[in-house]
This record gives C-alpha cells, sequence and structure tokens, in this order.
C-alpha cells in the first residue's frame, strides 16, 4: 500500500468538480522501464488479469493521493499502435472503452526519437497525456543532455523526468497525473502531415457526419487511421451500416495519393513523424556522446564475442544449475523437516489406522498431504530458480542469449526467445513445464510460439526426476553419470526434432513474424523486481500446479481404490490377521503388563504409537536430537514407551520382541492388501487391458499403472511404484532393492528400465501442463494434440527401442548408446540442412513497391 | 548507386542494388527503401528503419546470424532474411 506522504501541492482548481477516484493509464515501448514506473507508483498493491477474451495479461495496480485512489493499468508494452499484433489492438480497445482519466506515456530517454513516435500516436487519440522520461541516468551516462521544459513545451503536455528503478520523479509524476486529470487541457501537439491534411480534412468530415462513430474515438484519428488502411478501423466502420460512405472511394484515394507522392499513406504519415521527431530531438536533445561506446556496448563486445559468448552461455546455465538444483536441493533438507510435520499433524487429526484397515478418510487425506508435499518440496528450487531467471531478464542478458541461439533454433523451427520457456521447463535436470508455457507469451511468431508450447513438456521437469534416479540406481549403478546426461541431451535432441516436424506438418500454416528484437542496455537487476517475479511465477506454480494436482490425486486415488477386494479375499486377510493377533496374545499370556493389552483397541492402539515413533524417528539424525525425541514420546504415553524401549525390564522385553513380529505381520498384509487392491482396481485393470500393446515397450501392468497416474501427477508415479513392488516387506529394504529383488525373478531388464525412461522423457505433459496449454492457445484441439501426441511417439519410441534391444540381445546401455547416437545425428542432419537451405515461406519478397522519399 | 528492383523476377530474382543482409560488420549505411510489407514493415519503421535512417551493423551473433544493428542509438537484432529485404545504401 502506498502512503500517503507526498505533501498536497497540486492546489485544487478552483471552482471545478473534482473527480476523486481516476483510472490512469500506462502506456510505453518495450523496454522503456513501464513496469519499473509501474512498480514505483503502485508499490506492491497490485495484481494480474486477463484482458477479456485473450490471453494478455492485465496487470493492475492502485495508490491513493490526498483526494482519491488512483487506479493504474498497465497496458501491454508494444513499439507502436496500430492493428497488426493482438497487443497493439488489446491497447486500442482498452483506451477507446475504459477511456482512461489520464494516459502515462513512459518514455526511454536514452532512444528518446522512437519513443516519441509511440508518443505521437497517443496525443493523436486525444487523451489527457503525461510524459514520464524514464532512464534519465542512462540517458546522462551515454552524453545525453535533454532539456526537459523545452520538450514539454514542444509536446504541450507535462514531461516528468524519473529514474525508475531508483523511484526518481515518483511525487512529481503523481502530482501531474492529478493536475492532468484536472486542468482542462491545454495547446497539445498536434501532428499535421501536409500533403494528407485535405484528404484527412474531408474524410474527418465524413466521419463527423455520423455521431455514433465518433463517440469513443476523435474523427481525426479515425481519419487517419482509415486512410493509413488499418483494418481494425476498416472493421469499425464497417460495422455501422449507415456509415458505409465513409468508405466510399477510400482505396482510390488512397492509390491517388501513392501515384503521385510516390509513397503509400502509411508510409507518408511514418516519414512525417519521423521529421517532427527530429524536429524535437534536435531542439531538445544535446548528444554530448555521440559516436562514443555505452557502457552496454562495451559489455556486449566481450559478452558476444563470437568466441567467448558460447563460454559466457554455458557458464550461466551452469551457474543457474549449481544454484537452483543443486542448491535448492540442499535447502529441501531444511524445509522438508516442516512439510513432514505437517504429515503428522494431519495424521494425528484423522482417524487412528485400523488393525488392517484404515478410515477411508484417513487414507484419502494422507494421499493428498503427500502428494501436495510433493510439490511444495520443490519451492526452494522454484525461487531460486525463477528469480536467477528473473535477473537474466531484468539485465538485458535474456535478450543476448535468444541473439546468440536463434539460428539454432530457427533451424527446427523454433524462435531466439524459445530459450526463456525452455529453460523454464527445465532444460538440464529440474523446471516446471507451467511456467515454461507460460512464459511462450513473449514469443512474437506465432509458429514458433505454437511450437514451443508443444515442446516444452519434453524439458525434463522437476517431477520426473524421481522416477530416472530410482531406475538409474536399480539398473545403471555403474553407467550412472551416463544415462543422467543421456536423459538429459535427449530431451532437447527431440523437443528440437518435435519442433521441426511439426513446424512442417500441422503448423506449416500457421502466421510466422520476424526475428526484429531490441537488445536492451544492460541494467542492474532491482532486488523489488526479481523478488517480486520470482515470487510471482512460484506463486503460480503453486496455485495452478497444486490445486489441480490435489483435485486430480483424489481421482486418482479413488480409481485405485475401487471397487476393492472381494469379501472372500478379505475374509482370508481377516483370518490372516487374527491368526497373528492370537499368536501374539499367547506369547504374552502368563506377562505382567498383558492387562494393559487385553482389548484389542489397546492393541491397535500401541501398534500404531509404535509406527509412529519409527516414523518420526526416519527424520531424527544425531544421537542428541535422538535422545530428546525418545523423551518427548515418553512423556506422551510412558507406558507403552517402555513396550518400545524396553531396557533391561525382562517382561517388557518379550513384548517388545512379540509386538516387533506383529506389526511386521500386520505392514506385510496391508501391503498385500493394498496391491491385490490396485491389481483388481479400476486403473489396475485399465493397465492390464493395455498390456498387449504395451509389452512391445516391455512395460508389464505394474508399469502402465505407474505410468497412468503420474500424468495426473508426474511425482505420483514413484508413489505408485512403491505401492506395486512391495514384496519381501522387510521394512529396511528400500523401494530400489524391492524393485530390484522382484524385477530379477519377474525378467526385467535394463533394457525394459530404458524403455521406461525414454518413455517417461517424452510422456505427455501432466494435467496441470496440459492445461497451461488450453490457456496458452485457448484451443481444447490443442490441448488434446498436446496429450495424444506425446503418448504416440513416447509408446513407439520405447517399443522400437524394447523390441529392436530384444531382438539385437543388446544390453540396455548399449542400446542407450545406439538410440542417441540415432537421435543426435538425425538432429545434426536436420539441422544443417535446415540452415544451408532457406524454406521459401520463411519471408517472401515484396517487390514493386512505392520508392520512398 | 542504382536503385533498380526485382520487378516480377520471383524470389531468386536478384537486383544489382545492396540489401542490408550483404553489409559487413563496422560499416555504417542508409537505408533506402523496405521491400517487406505489413506487419515486418510497421515493426521496421517503429523500430526507427525509415527510409535515410542511418544504420551501423554491428555484428554477427556467433553462429553467422541474426545480425545486430544499431539505429538511433539502440541496438536491434535482424535476421537475414529480414535483412534481405531492406535496401541501403552506404552512408
Amino acid at each position: 500500500m502506498q502512503k500517503q506522504t507526498d505533501k498536497p501541492s497540486a492546489s485544487p482548481s478552483p471552482g471545478g468538480k473534482r473527480k476523486k477516484n481516476l483510472l490512469v493509464g500506462l502506456a510505453g515501448q518495450q523496454n522503456a522501464g513501464k513496469s519499473t514506473t509501474f512498480n514505483m507508483l503502485t508499490g506492491a498493491n497490485q495484481h494480474i488479469a486477463n484482458y477479456p477474451g485473450v490471453t494478455v495479461d492485465k496487470k493492475s495496480g492502485s495508490y491513493k493521493d490526498e483526494f482519491g485512489k488512483i487506479e493504474i493499468v498497465d497496458l501491454p508494452g508494444t513499439y507502436s499502435l496500430t492493428s497488426f499484433s493482438l497487443e497493439e489492438r488489446v491497447s486500442r480497445d482498452f483506451l477507446f472503452t475504459e477511456k482512461p482519466d489520464v494516459l502515462v506515456n513512459v518514455l526511454d530517454a536514452s532512444c528518446l526519437k522512437r519513443s516519441l513516435f509511440f508518443t505521437f500516436q497517443l496525443l493523436e487519440m486525444g487523451f489527457p497525456l503525461v510524459v514520464g522520461l524514464n532512464m534519465m541516468d542512462v540517458a546522462r551516462q551515454n552524453g545525453l543532455k535533454i532539456d526537459v521544459d523545452k520538450l514539454s513545451h514542444s509536446l504541450g503536455v507535462e514531461v516528468i523526468p524519473t529514474v525508475g528503478r531508483r523511484g526518481k520523479g515518483k511525487k512529481e509524476l503523481k502530482q501531474a497525473i492529478r493536475q492532468a486529470a484536472e486542468r482542462p487541457r491545454g495547446k497539445v501537439l498536434e501532428i499535421t502531415y501536409d500533403d494528407l491534411e485535405p484528404l484527412i480534412a474531408d474524410l474527418q468530415e465524413k466521419v463527423e457526419s455520423h455521431p455514433d462513430l465518433t463517440t469513443d474515438r476523435p474523427a481525426r484519428w479515425l481519419a487517419i487511421k482509415l486512410l493509413e488502411g488499418d483494418s481494425q478501423t476498416e472493421k469499425i466502420i464497417n460495422r455501422d451500416p449507415s456509415a458505409d460512405d465513409v468508405m466510399v472511394g477510400l482505396n482510390d484515394i488512397r492509390d491517388d495519393f501513392n501515384q503521385q507522392q510516390g509513397l503509400s499513406v502509411a508510409d507518408y504519415l511514418v516519414s512525417r513523424r519521423e521529421k517532427l521527431a527530429a524536429k524535437i530531438m534536435e531542439l531538445c536533445v544535446n548528444d554530448t556522446g555521440a559516436g562514443q561506446e555505452t557502457i552496454s556496448e562495451k559489455i556486449d563486445r566481450v559478452v558476444l564475442n563470437p568466441i567467448a559468448a558460447p563460454l559466457f552461455l554455458v557458464a550461466t546455465v551452469f551457474v543457474i544449475y549449481q544454484l537452483s538444483i543443486v542448491k535448492g536441493y540442499e535447502l529441501t533438507k531444511y524445509t522438508w523437516p516442516f512439510l513432514a510435520k505437517v504429515r503428522a499433524l494431519a495424521a494425528g487429526l484423522l482417524p487412528d489406522a485400523g488393525l488392517l484397515h484404515d478410515p477411508y478418510v484417513r487414507s484419502m487425506a494422507l494421499w493428498m498431504v503427500d502428494s501436495a508435499n510433493t510439490l511444495l518440496n520443490y519451492v526452494p528450487i522454484f525461487l531460486i530458480l525463477f528469480a536467477l531467471i528473473a535477473i537474466l531478464e531484468d539485465s538485458g542478458y535474456m535478450a543476448r542469449i535468444a541473439f546468440i541461439l536463434d539460428k539454432l533454433f530457427h533451424a527446427f523451427g523454433l524462435h531466439g526467445q524459445s530459450t526463456l520457456p525452455f529453460i523454464l521447463g527445465g532444460v538440464f535436470a529440474g523446471g516446471c513445464a507451467v511456467p515454461g508455457i507460460m512464459a511462450t507469451k513473449g514469443i512474437p511468431d506465432e509458429k514458433s510460439r505454437m511450437a514451443t508450447i508443444l515442446t516444452v513438456p519434453f524439458m525434463n521437469c522437476l517431477a520426473k526426476i524421481p522416477l530416472y534416479t530410482l531406475l538409474v540406481n536399480i539398473y545403471f549403478v555403474q553407467h550412472k553419470s551416463w544415462v543422467m546426461l543421456f536423459l538429459s541431451t535427449i530431451t532437447i535432441f527431440v523437443a528440437l526434432l518435435v519442433a521441426k516436424l511439426l513446424t512442417s506438418t500441422v503448423l506449416r500454416n500457421m502466421e510466422t513474424a520476424p526475428f526484429i528484437m531490441e537488445l536492451p542496455n544492460y541494467h542492474p537487476p532491482t532486488i523489488y523486481g526479481v523478488g517480486q517475479r520470482a515470487i510471482e511465477r512460484t506463486w503460480v506454480y503453486i496455485k495452478k500446479v497444486g490445486s489441480i494436482v490435489l483435485a486430480v490425486s483424489v481421482f486418482v486415488f479413488t480409481f485405485l481404490q475401487f471397487p476393492g477386494l472381494g469379501d472372500e479375499r478379505q475374509h482370508f486377510y481377516e483370518q490372516e490377521m487374527n491368526t497373528a493377533v492370537e499368536q501374539f496374545y499367547t506369547k504374552i499370556a502368563d506377562n505382567p503388563y498383558s492387562e494393559q493389552l487385553s482389548e484389542e483397541v489397546q492393541l491397535v492402539a500401541l501398534i500404531n504409537f509404535y509406527n509412529d515413533y519409527k516414523q518420526g524417528r526416519l527424520n531424527i539424525k544425531g544421537a542428541k536430537a535422538a535422545k530428546a525425541f525418545d523423551k518427548k514420546i515418553k512423556a506422551k504415553n510412558p507406558d507403552y514407551f517402555l513396550f518400545l524401549k524396553p531396557g533391561k525390564d525382562k517382561a517388557a522385553k518379550k513384548i517388545n520382541r512379540a509386538l516387533r513380529k506383529l506389526a511386521s505381520k500386520r505392514k506385510t498384509l496391508r501391503r498385500k492388501i493394498k496391491e491385490e487392491t490396485i491389481g483388481v482396481s479400476i486403473l489396475g485393470q485399465v493397465g492390464q487391458a493395455m498390456e498387449p500393446v504395451t509389452q512391445y515397450a516391455g512395460f508389464n501392468w505394474k508399469i502402465n499403472v505407474a505410468l497412468l497416474s503420474s500424468f495426473a501427477a508426474r511425482e505420483s508415479s514413484v508413489a505408485t511404484l512403491g505401492v506395486l513392488f512391495q514384496q519381501g516387506a522387510d521394512e529396511s529394504k528400500t523401494l530400489e532393492e524391492r524393485m530390484g529383488a522382484e524385477s530379477l525373478a519377474g525378467g526385467f531388464t535394463p533394457l525394459h528400465a530404458l524403455a521406461v525412461m525414454v518413455f517417461f522423457a517424452l510422456y505427455p505433459p501432466c494435467l496441470a501442463a496440459t492445461i497451461m496449454v488450453k490457456v496458452q492457445t485457448n484451443s481444447y484441439k490443442w490441448m488434446l494434440f498436446s496429450i495424444l501426441f506425446p503418448t504416440t511417439l513416447g509408446l513407439v519410441t520405447a517399443s522400437a527401442i524394447f523390441t529392436t534391444g530384444r531382438a539385437l540381445d543388446l544390453s540396455g546401455i548399449a542400446m542407450m548408446g545406439i538410440f542417441y547416437g540415432l537421435v543426435a545425428l538425425t538432429t545434426l542432419v536436420v539441422g544443417l540442412a535446415s540452415s544451408r537451405q532457406k524454406s521459401p515461406d520463411d519471408f517472401s519478397y515484396q517487390a514493386g513497391l512505392p520508392e520512398s522519399a | 548507386m542504382k536503385n533498380r528492383r526485382q520487378m516480377g523476377r520471383g524470389k531468386k530474382g536478384r537486383c544489382r542494388c545492396r540489401m542490408l543482409n550483404e553489409v559487413r560488420p563496422g560499416e555504417k549505411v542508409c537505408i533506402s527503401c523496405h521491400h517487406a510489407c505489413g506487419a515486418i514493415r510497421q515493426r521496421l519503421l517503429d523500430l526507427g528503419f525509415v527510409p535515410s535512417a542511418r544504420v551501423d551493423v554491428i555484428r554477427r551473433a556467433p553462429l553467422g546470424d541474426p545480425i545486430q544493428l544499431k539505429v538511433n542509438n539502440y541496438n536491434v537484432t535482424l535476421r537475414k532474411s529480414e535483412a534481405a529485404q531492406i535496401e541501403i545504401e552506404t552512408a
């Protein structure tokens, strides 16, 4: 919240009625520092929504001045206000429908001339304007001396010099906003277009004869836009059937002008604006540093040097990986105990576990808590990752990465700006497809954007890692690092190949845009800006992924439970359990403590007490902490604790032995029940029904079930496998050992594991990511495609690997090498081939355009 | 500098005038006209690639494409395929 520290200096307009609350639009070109100005004005008080019907972000915020609340809407950063791009159309529609009381135009003082083109367009739209002349510090550094008063005089609007990053000019800007809203408009600069003026006047008159047209938009602006051939404006006129006279002869007028001037109307408008901008520049700006190298240019000379550039790039990625993934994982060691405590707390609140069957509420709730914990465990990693990426973006280096890599990406139908989504998605090891897909918004080329959206999910998201780790630790112990290298790079190759395939088939006819990108000056990022972005993206991850995964986990749980065991099997397990309980009682029959356990309820309570203790003890490290933990548990129930730690008490020791045996038996039975339940469950049946198809990839039904449930939420695959591979219920055995033991018997080989891992790498995005695909593409068709295509691709590839490996009797690691070689070679060939020959639809020469002046 | 253009000679048509993609890093040139149209043309104009504007070719990307240009005090990158649509003359 913004505090009201500003002194009231804007004198209330005499007699004029004051509008207390104002709506202010914030407009400006990309990289002009609009966001920092926005942050400066609104502080933390902001939120993001979408403009109606489109996926363009609408950021708004507010502050209070002495007279009322000022609501600020941050318009998309665009270079112009034509109807060529979605963002520009959205900005224009917003301005004319919402009619802000004041428009703040943020200009980049260090490239003023270009910014002025945009200002002229805003002036023509006729809104009360305040200019925030941002990046004054950079301009000064570059040797630009700007006469603010003269600039203000030339434009006829207030010009406030600001340095958004340091909050300079905040007070003045706020005052100017208030004043602009209250003061009647003075003499504002009117842009005149000499030779075009008579035509504009004619058309303006025609437009003015239809009052309906000019309620929202000024007549002169409409006339200029019509002459320019602006498609949106033509649509507006055509919508009004009575206004058909406006359009009559418009094409001829344009053609005539073209013939006479040798220049299209649109180009003529630009050239006039250019001349005017040049005139203002000459009047107000003294460039003392012309020809000198700026700091940014000096940095670029090193960073973009042909030899050093790849080194810097690799170093950057390495640092990101080290800090976010490696250090982030270390951080999770400190955060995990909190999550474990939450689970313990939930377990304590829920109804107690039964002997064989837990209350449904208990198992369901714990399943959900576990799902949530797996996701929340990644939060430290994401915070670091997203902060580092925000630093890359804000400093200006991200644009350089796009510049360096564009050729590579372009060869496969992608775009230099696909870099950011891929990094967020987890190029090397760890990321999340959800923020990755969201970040594709910045890619101006629709075709490449679609290709990026559909290939980001191939990146190794954090939730894929546990399964990889599990399988690598069982089947590829000797080749660990090789397999990890294989997994982290194969996905990049596949993503590139798939992008190429898609852009030359299904996406062929999509709209493409040129790679015209500004390399902004380097700026030191602000802590506030970086922190805000990191938290914002992490929050989206928690919200989107969290809510969807939680909701879906309920379904997965249910599908893994129902319809449940038949009465006969149920009865069988109960019998088994009863026998064990009877044995326990026989053993402790003459024990002095037996009275304490005479009721079965007491017995169950004791077993649960024992299990809770063991569970809690797992998270305790060090002798001192263990002692403290023991003390705590003892305090809870000293009687039962004696049975856990009998010490020298012989009778208690006896009970302890019997108890351990009983608990172990109970655990085995419960596992068997779970496995059998999954086997007959809906998901289990589907998994079994799929075996005829998946057998070529070497997947048995257990793997199928794990893969199916992992679609809902990747991280649940390992959990499901944990339940399914549970033979040899000796508690000291890890899942690795259990899977290893069973698979040796079942003939599960490294080749099987390779097929599973490759399938998992190519597997469709998790449900949260597919929903993001829907949001970003605005189409269910593409969402469906993003599920079906990777499934098919994954299954075919995994089958090819497995079946070939089987037929040629190859080991898993040999097959991996062959597959890797093939894919890498194909990528190389395709890449070289497409960078050699320019595809004809990349660009088409438009010959015969009029000669420019 | 002659400004004969590739009238109706198709995509492979060559013209004797120079295009921006042929310029070597370090050269300073002047834009004479655009062959692009629609959104590309608009974007180029917005970024200051207006006729008679001065352009410095700064460098090529390490892989040879895109190229970095300086126009009106700021840096813009273009792919060669787009630069090939901008006709220039030596400043």
